[in-house]
């Protein structure tokens, strides 16, 4: 699953483009202003891409390092 | 009184206890002293490259951007993300290529690909000019610390002094063991701390994140977003983007890298760091509380937000837990940045010029080169005009501007040639210079409609790589023409 790694563009879309649309304080999600709750949800969503993306990366298995 | 005092001399004392202790039974030749050896595990890494998030910056400064600035603070949270995303392919081949050839520093990397130590002189010189505001910045930060934990009984200047003196000790003679050591103790204070008071202040002054944001909203409606203009989306997404760029190009930061034992490090690291971040969260919440609780902090007394707040709301017990934890905060990095800063000086402005200097001589020239740029920093912290403010805003611009040629060293088959590169980087740190000096700035041409807020780093980086791009045009077909001749 070498395609996998496009994923990674998702976190530059979100951060980049994301406050062109979100730029709000109303809706409070979760207690946070939109735009806060936004940017939040792509950090968590980037470590999330980027297990992901290590999961599947053949270097990660084949090189066999112990730790 | 004494008891905040006393705290905080507690943590100086650790971190140089521990600093010391980390040289225990090695051998401090050039390669230990600067890389660890090439021999850290993925923790150690980890700490030592999330060091770079909280420095004294993120833990005064980014509570003081939340609180005078509002929305345009969440940036902190993103450029580095972003920059983590990309180190998962940029690092390792980086890693393997430093390895290969036993390089010791970021400049070594230029002049090798490009095989030219005159562009590793011009890529020393840059990291220096961006890394010396750098350090001064943490040295101020660590003077307000101190001098606010002991409430005044110790001036911010022999705080300045202290601090200076205790990083050139540990750093002489542990080198980068030091850092990562102290590092550890570091990150699980701030951690504790930052987490405790960004639940407890906004809880114990509003009942709830809901309550803290709606209060702020009623009172500042539409603080806690992006303003239509100035800091605006455009803004933050021009900045985000260039300071992502710009993340890994700091020299210390490159060459954190090389302290790693295998590249596998990186690629988790580039897992965890995103998350790891979120500490920032809890930075802004404090700053936030502030808002309505210490009113009125104007210019660079916004960095003072966090302490004003602890300090209407801790016994001093606290008060000096808080202190001796920003002082580690300010050590991590400052002797990160003065291993790299004389390493440059000793591994690429010195020794190019003395053909016969071996690794011996070069570590020995580094521990000797370590006071001087520490003076050269106290100095500058002491004085301290506004021109160290504006060498900071230009130091992520100016290493910035090395990422085209890095990365087009990365490819396969590098298109761009060693004049080019050089070209490029001058041209590059001589547009941002040049804006950051007179002031120019793109909101003075209302032509450009919502483009003014555009990072005026973006026009150097554009300018740099025009200039790049034409050079390595030309000089190609001038080995062209060579060859032919030939």
């Amino acid at each position: 699953m070498r395609n996998l790694r496009w994923l990674a563009a998702l976190p530059f879309i979100g951060i980049l483009i994301g406050p062109f649309f979100l730029n709000r304080v109303e809706p409070f999600v979760l207690g946070l202003p939109l735009l806060l709750a936004w940017l939040v949800f792509c950090v968590i969503g980037t470590s999330v891409v980027m297990a992901l993306i290590y999961r599947a990366d053949p270097e990660n298995r084949a090189s066999g390092d112990p730790r | 009184m004494s008891v905040a005092l006393a705290i905080v001399a507690a943590g100086f004392a650790l971190a140089i206890g521990l600093g010391l202790y980390a040289r225990l039974g090695r051998e401090m030749g050039l390669e230990q002293w600067t890389v660890g050896g090439r021999g850290f595990g993925t923790a150690l890494v980890f700490l030592l490259m999330a060091g770079e998030i909280y420095t004294t910056f993120t833990f005064l400064g980014g509570s003081g951007i939340a609180y005078g600035k509002g929305g345009p603070a969440y940036y902190i949270l993103c450029y580095l993300t972003l920059a983590y995303v990309t180190s998962y392919w940029l690092l390792p081949p980086v890693w393997r290529y430093a390895k290969q050839h036993g390089l010791y520093t970021q400049p070594d990397f230029f002049a090798r690909k490009y095989g030219s130590p005159a562009l590793g002189m011009l890529v020393a010189s840059v990291g220096l000019v961006a890394l010396v505001p750098y350090l001064v910045l943490q040295l101020k930060g660590l003077g307000i610390i101190v001098s606010t934990a002991s409430y005044g009984a110790i001036s911010s200047t022999a705080a300045v002094w202290i601090g200076a003196a205790a990083l050139t000790a540990y750093v002489v003679v542990s080198g980068v063991h030091g850092s990562a050591w102290t590092a550890v103790i570091k990150d699980t204070t701030i951690l504790a701390l930052v987490i405790f008071l960004g639940i407890y202040l906004p809880l114990h002054y509003y009942g709830s994140y809901d309550g803290l944001f709606r209060a702020i909203e009623a009172a500042k409606p539409g603080f806690l977003a992006l303003p239509e203009r100035g800091q605006s989306p455009v803004w933050f997404s021009t900045t985000v983007l260039l300071t992502a760029l710009g993340g890994y190009m700091w020299p210390h930061t490159f060459a954190s890298l090389y302290t790693a034992r295998e590249p596998g490090a990186f690629r988790r690291n580039a897992v965890l760091l995103p998350v790891y971040q979120l500490i920032n969260l809890f930075v802004f919440m404090i700053g936030f509380t502030a808002v309505l609780q210490v009113p009125g902090l104007a210019g660079s007394e916004v960095d003072l937000s966090l302490f004003k707040l602890s300090l209407a709301s801790f016994p001093p017990w606290f008060i000096g837990l808080i202190g001796a934890t920003g002082v580690l905060t300010a050590l991590v990095p400052g002797s990160m940045i003065l291993i790299a800063g004389v390493t440059l000086v000793a591994n690429n402005l010195v020794r190019p010029m003395r053909p016969g200097m071996d690794d011996a001589a070069t570590a020995r020239l580094c521990k000797i080169l370590v006071p001087v740029l520490a003076l050269v920093c106290v100095g500058f912290t002491l004085s301290g005009g506004d021109t160290i403010v504006q060498l900071l805003l230009m130091g992520y611009n100016f290493v910035t501007q090395l990422f085209p040629c890095f990365i087009a060293s990365l490819l396969p088959r590098n298109p761009v040639s060693r004049p080019a590169a050089a070209a490029g980087i001058v041209a590059g740190v001589a547009t941002v210079a040049a804006t950051v000096l007179s002031g120019f700035s793109l909101s003075k041409l209302p032509i450009l409609g919502p483009l003014q807020d555009v990072n005026v780093g973006v026009a150097a980086l554009v300018v740099n790589l025009a200039v790049t791009a034409a050079v390595a045009r030309l000089t190609r077909a001038d080995t062209a023409s060579q060859a032919q001749v030939a």
